[in-house]
């Protein structure tokens, strides 16, 4: 696996900065960040990996939401340090070989966004809801997305899409235990 | 926002992380969760000079009952609470705010120890170690004591906690025959602190009289607050609803809660009294095992 080493532009004294290897998407990082460094930061501007919103700053809206060894985190709440040596993954690592996760075609198909600001901390809330409960019923649904707020409130397309993902989700390949 | 800049240590052991503490005189912060320090740290309401991450000290995260007590552990997560068997079957208390602690995702960082020695009136813990009558374990430089949560809250983010000490456990007083309890939170929406919260934790004698009652109130005052007078009353009684309704008056009053955009000070203080009733009563049906 390559190693793609990222340097923070920092100058501040090297007691407030650390080395940190953690493995995003499936790629190894290993950088040197600012220990204040925001996890949501680190993935928007030293990775530029986009896709993590920036909602409320305040650990409410769950745009930030992304998942830190299979757990949803609000990447604006957890520092950068915090996640050494972890596995995370965004809303960009879903798609695999050119394949939507069932969860994104849930949402493409079920018309799951309005404005769109709120669907990738959504999609990652609901990949997890899944991998823990892969046939939630509407009431667990709602309660599993409940740190994540659409001002849109199109709520009711979201859930069809989760839906859509539970219904099509293609079964465990032989052998892997079903994870 | 973006905090200030702090030094930054992830101890591997208890002993190393409290040396940290003890070292810094009371300018480090310990670092659980971080889903209080993190934010509070980012609105500048605290600078520390330096955080220590106690998440990887291998064997603080644990549910685990014996005899006598369940323990949990300093970094066990909130949701853990929430997804066990075991305290779903004999806390049911500390399993419904296992399910009312902010939201899901918060949860997964959220834990056990942060929500009990933050000090916030608004965390949802407290009231129910107070119900409870639970014991916290605080580890030093000169080793472990053990403390009341009955005596653990003195002000609004001040406990009985000292500078170089660390939460690392709490002990929940293992349920006999007859034990009921619950927690019941009034929330604008999901994630917000309570409008007021009640916890209850009562046993029921053979005869269906309430032996032992601890009654204990979130967000209602400067800190959580144990309802003595209320927890006291109802000692000895049938259960009886003006027994119940007195009871939830006696919660009321102990309640000191100052009017913010969650309501006036007699609303809460009401909803104290109305929630009261209905977590007693929650709490006696689960004791006869009407659910």
């Amino acid at each position: 696996m390559a190693i793609d080493a990222v340097t923070a532009k920092s100058s501040v004294p090297s007691s407030f900065s650390r080395t940190v290897h953690l493995t995003v998407n499936g790629v190894a990082r290993e950088s040197t960040v600012e220990n204040r460094l925001l996890l949501v930061h680190y993935l928007r501007e030293h990775l530029r990996l986009t896709g993590t919103h920036i909602g409320c700053d305040t650990s409410h809206c769950g745009a930030c939401t992304v998942l830190v060894d299979g757990k949803t985190v609000k990447s604006c709440t957890m520092l950068t340090v915090m996640a050494d040596g972890k596995q995370v993954t965004t809303v960009e690592g879903l798609e695999t070989a050119g394949k939507l996760h069932p969860v994104q075609e849930g949402f493409t198909k079920e018309h799951g966004l309005q404005c769109g600001f709120c669907t990738p901390g959504m999609m990652m809330a609901s990949v997890a809801l899944l991998a823990k409960n892969p046939h939630p019923t509407e009431d667990e649904i709602r309660r599993g997305i409940s740190g994540n707020l659409c001002r849109c409130t199109g709520y009711v397309n979201i859930v069809k899409a989760i839906q859509y993902a539970a219904a099509n989700a293609p079964p465990p390949a032989a052998g892997t235990g079903g994870a | 926002m973006i905090p200030p800049n702090f030094e930054y240590y992830a101890p591997s052991s208890l002993n190393e992380a409290i040396g940290l503490l003890d070292q810094h005189q009371g300018e480090a912060k310990i670092l659980a969760g971080g889903m209080s320090l993190i934010a509070m740290m980012k609105l500048r309401l605290v600078e520390p000079g330096a955080l220590i991450d106690i998440n990887r000290i291998p064997g603080l995260s644990y549910l685990k009952e014996d005899a006598q007590f369940l323990h949990i552990g300093a970094t066990t997560r909130t949701n853990d609470l929430g997804d066990s068997d075991v305290v779903r079957m004999r806390y049911p208390i500390l399993s419904d705010a296992g399910r009312e602690i902010a939201d899901p995702t918060v949860r997964n960082m959220g834990t056990v120890g942060g929500n009990v020695c933050h000090g916030d009136p608004g965390n949802d813990l407290p009231a129910c170690l107070l119900a409870l009558d639970a014991q916290l374990v605080a580890q030093g430089p000169k080793g472990p004591r053990t403390l009341a949560a009955r005596e653990f809250y003195q002000d609004t983010f001040v406990t009985a906690l000292a500078p170089n000490e660390i939460l690392t456990e709490v002990k929940i007083p293992r349920p006999g025959t007859g034990a009921g309890s619950a927690y019941s939170k009034m929330e604008r929406k999901v994630g917000d602190f309570a409008t007021a919260a009640v916890a209850v934790a009562l046993t029921l004698g053979k005869s269906g009289g309430i032996d032992a009652v601890g009654i204990g109130l979130t967000n209602v005052g400067p800190t959580a607050i144990y309802a003595r007078a209320a927890s006291e009353f109802l000692k000895g009684k049938a259960g009886a609803d003006a027994e119940i309704a007195k009871a939830a008056e006696l919660a009321a009053e102990a309640a000191s809660p100052v009017a913010d955009n969650r309501g006036p000070v007699e609303f809460k203080k009401d909803m104290v009294r109305v929630w009261s009733r209905r977590t007693l009563r929650r709490a006696i049906d689960r004791a006869k095992g009407v659910h």
